[in-house]
């Protein structure tokens, strides 16, 4: 393992960090779920979506590495009085570059987006959103109503940006989070009645990752399809190409290689564990026309593996490290660019997310 | 009138370390009722309050809370409505139904 990386494992009973040298730290915010975390490079500051089952959920920030942690006075997640909305969870929370240094966006359930302009410490709502025509029409997949993915576009991330809805699909801004559409076109809603599995949204997709050095290419893994979009995802054409299954949760895309992506099949659709029953990550570095199954230190024996959407990421490094956490408690390393694997560790609470970061 | 909140050890980060909070209410709005207690503890205590009560003002799920031993789910049910007395004890506790297979939010698989 790389010895300036840091690895953040959030659990259905909280969190865990790893250094540079495998070293298991934690587990922090213990009687908490962590179904969100994030590294903010921009000021060293860890921030996690934590939930208690008793006593709600909030985003706390840690910025020394997990020693000490800071949780707000009151919950900083919560619709406005007499929306009649909830906060169950946060699933995304996504930092924004170096011009935005103190914005950080969090996606929770329901579907909604929360925007901080003060670094993660209080949250507003944004109403661009909420306030869309369609949301009263998003339906809950079987993990909740979760606004799961937030992608800004890097040639302009104060206003570009992609988010993704299980079950309500792809929609893009343009104005900063004013005005929305939806970004479907091409998806399949396997779901639906035959005649109706193409709507302009109620897609249940899984997760979205931009391509390295083309930001007009999304890969994006969907409740079966795997598709690829070549406009900023005005459109998609299905790359479900050689793969054992076009089921699954997350998609990876290589940090600095143009059209690589790693996905992590599974049986569709009441299994949701791995093919076969061995744990194989998929690869593609020709942005979908073929696929690779990449094995090498990973169990391929009676392996039946379930890889949440957010529990596979890179730490941004070339060679890249990748790095993904099953609901068994393992978690998995590789630092050839998926070639072969390791285990971090084992035997840690069901992992929901991971996240990783090489530091300088 | 004053009314005695007990504060959960989890909480006790919102209420400067303390067990007991006691809450003044002017006699003349008699009858109280745990919705009035709460609001007027919101001022001193939000980070308590805020997480006995979701951000609609309504009981979480999985918080039990009780007015002199008897629970307000319970009974009349009453809730929020519940009425409270001058000297009554109100309890905020963390409810039994954590720690089982569903204590968590459903992940996404």
């Amino acid at each position: 393992m790389r010895r300036d990386a840091l690895i953040l494992v959030g659990t259905t009973k909280g969190l865990f960090l790893l250094d540079g040298a495998a070293q298991l730290k934690g587990p922090y915010l213990v009687g908490t779920s962590v179904p969100s975390v994030a590294y903010d490079r921009r000021r060293g500051r860890i921030l996690a979506g934590a939930t208690s089952f008793f006593f709600g959920t909030s985003v706390r920030y840690s910025d020394d590495c997990g020693q000490s942690w800071t949780e707000p006075e009151t919950p900083n997640l919560a619709f406005p009085e007499g929306s009649e909305a909830k906060v169950a969870q946060a699933w995304q929370i996504t930092p924004m570059g170096p011009a935005q240094p103190d914005v950080v966006y969090v996606g929770v359930e329901p579907a909604a987006l929360f925007r901080s302009a003060d670094g993660g410490q209080s949250f507003e709502l944004v109403r661009g959103l909420w306030d869309h025509p369609h949301r009263p029409t998003w339906q809950p997949g079987g993990g909740g109503l979760g606004l799961h993915t937030i992608l800004p576009d890097p040639r302009d991330m104060e206003n570009r940006m992609l988010i993704a809805i299980s079950t309500g699909g792809v929609y893009a801004t343009e104005d900063g989070g004013q005005t929305w559409r939806a970004s479907n076109t091409g998806i399949r809603a396997e779901f639906m009645p035959e005649d109706q599995r193409f709507p302009e949204y109620g897609q249940c997709v899984h997760k979205v990752g931009r391509d390295a050095t083309n930001p007009d290419r999304l890969f994006l893994q969907n409740h079966f399809g795997l598709y690829r979009s070549d406009d900023c995802g005005a459109s998609w054409t299905d790359i479900a190409n050689g793969v054992p299954s076009d089921f699954g949760f997350p998609i990876v895309t290589h940090p600095s290689q143009p059209g690589t992506a790693y996905i992590i099949p599974l049986i569709a659709d009441v299994k949701r564990w791995t093919t076969d029953a061995a744990c194989r990550v998929y690869r593609t570095t020709d942005a979908g026309a073929s696929w690779e199954p990449l094995t090498c230190g990973l169990p391929q024996q009676d392996a039946y593996v379930t890889v949440l959407r957010d529990a596979f990421a890179t730490d941004g490094a070339d060679p890249a490290g990748l790095y993904f956490g099953t609901r068994g408690g393992e978690l998995y390393a590789s630092q050839d660019d998926g070639q072969t694997w390791q285990v971090l560790a084992e035997h840690l609470p069901p992992i929901l997310c991971v996240r990783a970061a090489a530091l300088d | 009138m004053r009314v005695t909140v007990y504060v959960p050890a989890a909480l006790r980060q919102f209420s400067a370390g303390e067990r007991r909070l006691h809450v003044e209410l002017a006699a003349e709005v008699a009858p109280i009722t745990l919705g009035q207690v709460f609001a007027a503890l919101h001022a001193r205590a939000p980070g308590v309050v805020e997480r006995a009560l979701d951000e609609q003002g309504g009981v979480r799920p999985h918080v039990n809370l009780f007015v002199d031993g008897e629970s307000v789910r319970l009974g009349d049910g009453l809730g929020l409505q519940t009425p409270v007395a001058a000297g009554s004890e109100v309890w905020i506790l963390p409810a039994v139904s954590g720690g089982g297979e569903d204590a968590t939010p459903a992940p996404a698989a």
